[in-house]
């Protein structure tokens, strides 16, 4: 077993669990998943948090198995590495606002960090600015690191809190698979048209995501920390990583004929460089300071994490206000009140990083 | 120079962070660093490394001591 871990932490492991998730996204995306969205953390929690009413946007509305995957392939991996430590305690209500406004800053963009790689691997340009966006919010998060920015220790608790994200995961795939009517017409609602009413079989996209997060898990694959770390300690081992995603990503789409370059009339996407941008420079920010992009979330929050858990939790309300509230972007452009949103969350994340930096030696 | 830190309970990047900076005062030196995660151990472990300094573990229920020394 050790040999196994041996091979999971080193280059090749990192670049084994790109390139699974770079090769399975698009084929997701064959197999029924919207565009350039075989696999994205933000978008699919949008649409949990549409399934269960948290917001009533009609056409982004279905209980993404992918999402459980993520959660109990961890779990399990954790089990059998004997990794699943139930802890929490380092500042949860900041890091519940910290998801809540990464969730808003990705919606202005339209994608988390891993959609924002497979839109780009899908040829749509404005996943640059997206990106550029991402690596100066990751930036910014760098420089209050350095300056001694810290949420506290997490001490250990008992294993319940540990299981609450993977019961909770439980519950929704059983929601998933049963689509019990709560009320006349919903919840559980189910989108019949619009990116909701795209999907992969129920069942192939839980394996998917139970694959991607044993791996993920095994490797510590995160698109945040890939970034953070080429700044912070010029270390490429997460880099490379995302790497073999977007390469991997790049080959199958051309052999699946989803390669489609340019800038214009992309796939659920906007191109309001600006706004793509900031949005992304907000999420980087919030993922930076809380220490992990959403997928890392999840990861986390399935090996007993409960703060983590909480980052999801705040994703999955950010994403009710960001459609309630009208924060999130279209394919028409930011949404009437997502710029204002992105400002005010800029300026949260920054009060954030000042005021918790630390000057005694921790 | 000797430097001890205690990282139990910091969540990604803190423990490395941590050790950055003791390895950027110290220089030579050993640097005694107790995590309570595999992630963290991995993660100490490949930037001392990549800073040449060799890596000791002592692992004690469920904790690891990370003795990281460069002559």
């Amino acid at each position: 077993m050790s040999n196994l871990t041996s091979f999971f932490t080193s280059r090749w492991g990192i670049v084994s669990a790109g390139v699974f998730i770079g090769v399975l996204a698009p084929i997701l995306q064959k197999l029924g998943n919207p565009a350039n969205m075989g696999i994205c953390v933000a978008c699919m929690e949008r649409d949990i948090a549409g399934a269960l009413g948290l917001h009533r946007a009609e056409v982004v509305q279905y209980l993404r198995p992918e999402i459980m995957g993520f959660v109990l392939g961890s779990l399990i991996a954790a089990m059998f590495f004997r990794e699943f430590k139930p802890r929490t305690g380092s500042a949860p209500i900041i890091r519940f606002f910290l998801g809540f406004f990464a969730m808003v800053g990705a919606l202005v963009f339209l994608g988390c960090p891993w959609r924002a790689l497979l839109r780009l691997a899908g040829g749509d340009g404005n996943a640059i600015l997206g990106l550029a966006g991402l690596a100066f919010g990751i930036w910014i998060g760098v420089l209050l690191l350095k300056s001694g920015y810290n949420l506290g220790r997490a001490t250990p608790a008992k294993a319940v809190a540990g299981w609450i994200m993977p019961v909770l995961m439980i519950v929704l795939l059983l929601f998933a698979l049963f689509e019990p009517q709560f009320a006349q017409g919903g919840p559980i609602f189910k989108s019949t048209k619009g990116p909701g009413s795209a999907h992969a079989p129920l069942i192939i996209s839980l394996l998917v995501g139970l694959g991607v997060g044993i791996l993920a898990q095994r490797t510590r694959f995160c698109t945040m920390g890939a970034i953070r770390d080429v700044i912070l300690i010029r270390d490429f081992h997460l880099f490379s990583g995302i790497l073999a995603l977007v390469v991997s990503a790049v080959v199958i789409n051309l052999l699946l004929g989803q390669f489609k370059p340019g800038f214009a009339n992309q796939p659920i996407a906007h191109d309001s460089h600006l706004w793509n941008f900031l949005g992304m420079s907000l999420a980087g920010l919030a993922f930076a300071l809380a220490g992990g992009c959403p997928g890392r979330q999840l990861i986390l929050s399935g090996e007993g994490d409960g703060d983590a858990g909480v980052f999801v939790v705040g994703m999955i309300v950010g994403a009710g206000f960001a459609h309630n509230f009208a924060l999130a972007s279209s394919a028409k452009g930011p949404g009437a009140f997502g710029p204002a949103a992105v400002v005010f969350g800029l300026i949260f994340c920054l009060v954030i990083g000042f005021a918790m930096r630390e000057r005694s030696k921790a | 120079m000797s430097e001890k830190i205690d990282a139990r309970g910091l969540s990604c990047p803190q423990p490395v962070v941590l050790a950055k900076k003791a390895m950027d005062k110290i220089g030579k030196g050993t640097i005694e660093i107790l995590v309570d995660t595999m992630t963290s151990r991995e993660n100490v472990s490949r930037l001392a490394r990549s800073a040449g300094y060799q890596v000791g573990v002592e692992e004690k229920e469920g904790e690891f001591l990370l003795k990281l020394v460069k002559a």
